[in-house]
């Protein structure tokens, strides 16, 4: 039984502004609890999920990148002893046009059931939602722009 | 996406069993979450239509199979749009008493 959840927000953007806010540290540091992403954007360079203050959170490698379409990232936790314990997940991101709007599907995935995929399940929602405001009306959501004070 | 879609959703507690039993297990199949139901197979497809229609049910073709995954963006969405920016810490801890509360009560 593998462990893995599925998020689609549908977005009035367009694919490249949609990639740009996912791969710029200026933009991303917006709606990801100041966090921001690492990496030359090819495949097979390392990957860093960095906090505001300088921090690992997540690294990985890009296992796949197609801009402005696909991104996968392998993606393992270094800050919670017994998530990173349970190994390596993956997650994707799969950008399409839909009529107007742009379809963001987040697949975040591992082999077995996996703490990291289960306490992830609690972030995503509010950043893609922070993602989606901040690409549709200049502003992220308030709180998305730092750390919560209990879990920094 | 509209907003009257995810309440007329929602309105139906049928749907928001399916809902519980995929956030219980998610990425069932149809088959899996006909099992232990009243209704019949055909309810359940329609019932996960209207569901993946307003964007709470995410599908994901693998071979021949179809899996379900509950979408809670549109429901974070809504919270977004009427919980004030400091009232959601308070929420929170009141949402979690009442859990509390009624887990101390259930045992």
């Amino acid at each position: 039984m593998n462990d893995r959840f599925v998020y689609v927000t549908y977005i009035r953007t367009t694919k490249e502004k949609l990639w740009e806010a996912i791969t710029t540290p200026e933009f991303t540091r917006q709606f990801w609890f100041g966090f921001h992403n690492e990496c030359s954007w090819q495949k097979g360079a390392s990957w860093k999920l960095i906090a505001a203050d300088g921090w690992v959170a997540d690294a990985g490698e890009v296992l796949e990148i197609d801009p402005p379409n696909r991104l996968v990232l392998r993606w393992r936790n270094e800050f919670i002893p017994e998530n990173k314990a349970d190994g390596d997940t993956r997650c994707t991101f799969d950008i399409t046009n839909d009529g107007d709007v742009v379809k963001l599907v987040v697949t975040h995935e591992a082999d077995k059931p996996h703490r990291h995929i289960q306490a992830v399940s609690n972030g995503w929602p509010q950043v893609l939602s922070s993602l989606k405001t901040f690409l549709e009306t200049g502003q992220s959501l308030p709180r998305t722009d730092r750390l919560p004070a209990k879990a920094a | 996406m509209s907003m009257d879609a995810v309440f007329r959703a929602l309105a139906d507690p049928a749907r928001r069993r399916l809902l519980d039993r995929l956030r219980a297990r998610n990425g069932q199949t149809l088959g899996e979450l006909c099992e232990g139901e009243s209704m019949t197979r055909q309810a359940v497809t329609k019932h996960l239509a209207v569901l993946e229609a307003a964007n709470l049910v995410a599908t994901e073709r693998r071979g021949r199979e179809k899996r379900h995954y509950l979408n809670p963006l549109p429901i974070q969405e809504i919270a977004e749009r009427w919980i004030g920016r400091y009232e959601r810490a308070r929420l929170a801890a009141l949402t979690e008493l009442k859990r509390t509360l009624e887990e101390t009560r259930d045992e």
